[in-house]
């Protein structure tokens, strides 16, 4: 609401032809800029309680925004707001396609999306809780694919572009860590067969095009829960 | 001028006496005509690494001479082009998977040489001058073919470099990275990360030949593009592919610290006078690796055009140009 004071500022600005009136608005829009914009508060009230025609964003993706490892529900919490807010315009106007987030994305305002996803974006990251079973063969095949990658055949390591640890690189590359694994695993899946596809110049579909079964399965088991390798020794 | 006379006598000497260089003749000729059938099987199996690819080198200069004596053996070689091509016959090779480094001193070296590798800017700190780490351009941790791997650069050195005009050993090799694409100053020979980074190097070239160009060598040279070089289609190529990860400023993208994105002009990039700064090589390693994960996506042009870009920008100066001034 408080954005059409600029706007209003803008046109009056216009109207009377007064320059220096229009410039002032105009600084004013700019500092109205998205994110700045952003209520975390009212982001948190929506995230708990939802609102019209919106269930609350916690009843699957955890109280704490954790996401739930039972339905591969994605963790939320700690993400980089530039990308959260990407990817639920894309499930509004249905680039990104998902039964639960399309309707839910649809309905929530613009104002709604940017208060959820500063929300969520302000709420701690993934910090390890168990220690995995680093024993495991297919765990350490994920932790290989994460952190070296196989350029055999021209795949980069995930954190090579999501960041040391897979903490992510702000704006284009979500953090990946503490992920549950079935979530990881629907979307490398989706990349794999461009059934999601609103990757930054194809990068993701390039990557999941490359990657067998086996490899998804190891990597989401990773990225579940990762240790770098000198943690174990 | 007095010796001349003798000059002439001593090489009437041997035309007196026939039978000895015909003999040796014989014995060259023999040899030449092994290396001209050794060419061909080099050529149908390029597998066979160590003692097969030397012999190409060898056998051109030798066909030349012997041409006339076999002529037989030249029709079932390839044609002389064919033959030229099998000098720069490339060798197959696969550097030893991490896993199999040794223990012991060796390996500690080895694992070092890999950190300064991956992690340059805390493994080497005092000698680099900027932002970079060696695998921004070695991807792969410096395994990766195409990608100027170490395997290859290895069994190259001692090679003469027309950069400086001299013998290089393959520590001045990595004298001049550090000089120039890491805009800093060498580690001394006997420092422990010079002698990890030969370690490592030493390690991942296990079993390969030496002085063979391997195959994935370098960055594989482009020809020359149809267009000159330009750098505003150059720049339109850079905002389209690259400025998604190295910013539309060009100069990374820092986070958790560090540069998760390598700076590729600015103070912080390598200076004028790496080989990066030099337009021919910046499109061939483009061309074969970016954007990362998909090498040879962008047309040749388009890598030639954002090199002739990236090369315009402002960068460290050349530090021997520098002294000069």
């Amino acid at each position: 609401m408080t954005c059409r004071t600029p706007l209003r500022g803008i046109f009056a600005g216009l109207g009377r032809e007064r320059l220096p009136g229009t410039v002032f608005s105009l600084v004013l829009a700019a500092a109205a800029a998205p994110s700045a914009h952003a209520d975390a508060n009212a982001g948190s009230v929506l995230a708990h309680q939802g609102s019209a025609g919106v269930p609350a964003c916690v009843s699957c993706h955890g109280m704490q925004g954790e996401g739930q490892a039972a339905s591969g529900f994605p963790r939320l919490a700690g993400q980089n707001q530039d990308y959260l807010l990407k990817e639920l315009q894309a499930f509004a106007d249905g680039t990104r396609k998902s039964p639960q987030m399309n309707p839910i994305a649809s309905a929530l305002s613009a104002a709604q999306k940017r208060d959820a996803t500063a929300y969520f974006a302000s709420l701690p990251a993934w910090k390890q809780q168990d220690k995995p079973n680093t024993s495991s063969p297919s765990y350490q095949r994920g932790r290989k694919l994460a952190t070296v990658g196989d350029w055999n055949k021209e795949m980069p390591a995930c954190f090579i572009c999501h960041g040391a640890g897979g903490r992510g690189v702000p704006p284009h590359f979500p953090a990946l860590v503490g992920q549950p694994r079935a979530y990881t695993r629907a979307q490398l899946e989706a990349w794999r067969s461009a059934k999601r596809a609103n990757d930054p110049q194809g990068l993701m579909r390039s990557v999941g095009a490359k990657m067998t079964d086996q490899e998804i399965a190891d990597v989401s088991l990773y990225l579940e829960n990762p240790s770098p390798a000198e943690v174990e020794e | 001028m007095a010796n001349r006379p003798n000059d002439s006598s001593r090489s009437d000497a041997p035309s007196r006496r026939f039978h000895p260089v015909w003999i040796v003749m014989v014995v060259v000729a023999t040899l030449l005509l092994a290396g001209l059938v050794a060419i061909p099987a080099v050529l149908v199996s390029e597998t066979k690494p160590p003692a097969a690819a030397p012999a190409p080198s060898d056998a051109s200069g030798q066909n030349r001479n012997g041409a006339g004596s076999a002529p037989a053996v030249v029709e079932q070689s390839p044609s002389p082009g064919k033959l030229r091509q099998a000098k720069t016959v490339q060798v197959d090779f696969s550097p030893p998977a991490d896993e199999d480094m040794p223990s012991g001193p060796f390996g500690d070296a080895v694992r070092l040489g890999q950190k300064i590798f991956t992690d340059t800017q805390t493994y080497a700190r005092p000698y680099v001058g900027n932002k970079l780490r060696c695998v921004n351009c070695h991807l792969g941790a410096g395994r990766k073919a195409d990608s100027a791997p170490l395997w290859a650069a290895y069994g190259m050195f001692p090679a003469y470099r027309e950069k400086n005009k001299r013998v290089n050993t393959y520590e001045d090799r990595l004298t001049g990275c550090f000089r120039f694409s890491m805009n800093g100053k060498a580690p001394p020979r006997d420092s422990k990360e010079m002698v990890a980074l030969v370690s490592y190097s030493y390690w991942l070239a296990k079993g390969a030949p030496t002085g063979v160009a391997l195959k994935g060598r370098g960055y594989p040279k482009l020809a020359q593009p149809a267009r000159s070089p330009d750098a505003t289609r150059g720049k339109a190529v850079f905002d389209a592919n690259c400025a998604i990860c190295h910013g539309a400023d060009g100069h990374g993208t820092q986070a958790n610290g560090g540069y998760a994105f390598p700076p590729l002009w600015g103070p912080n990039s390598f200076n004028e006078g790496a080989g990066m700064a030099r337009v021919p090589k910046a499109a061939a390693f483009i061309h074969a690796n970016m954007p990362l994960g998909k090498g040879n996506s962008l047309s040749e042009q388009d890598a030639w055009d954002v090199a002739q870009y990236m090369d315009s920008q402002p960068r460290p100066p050349d530090p021997r140009v520098a002294k000069s001034r």
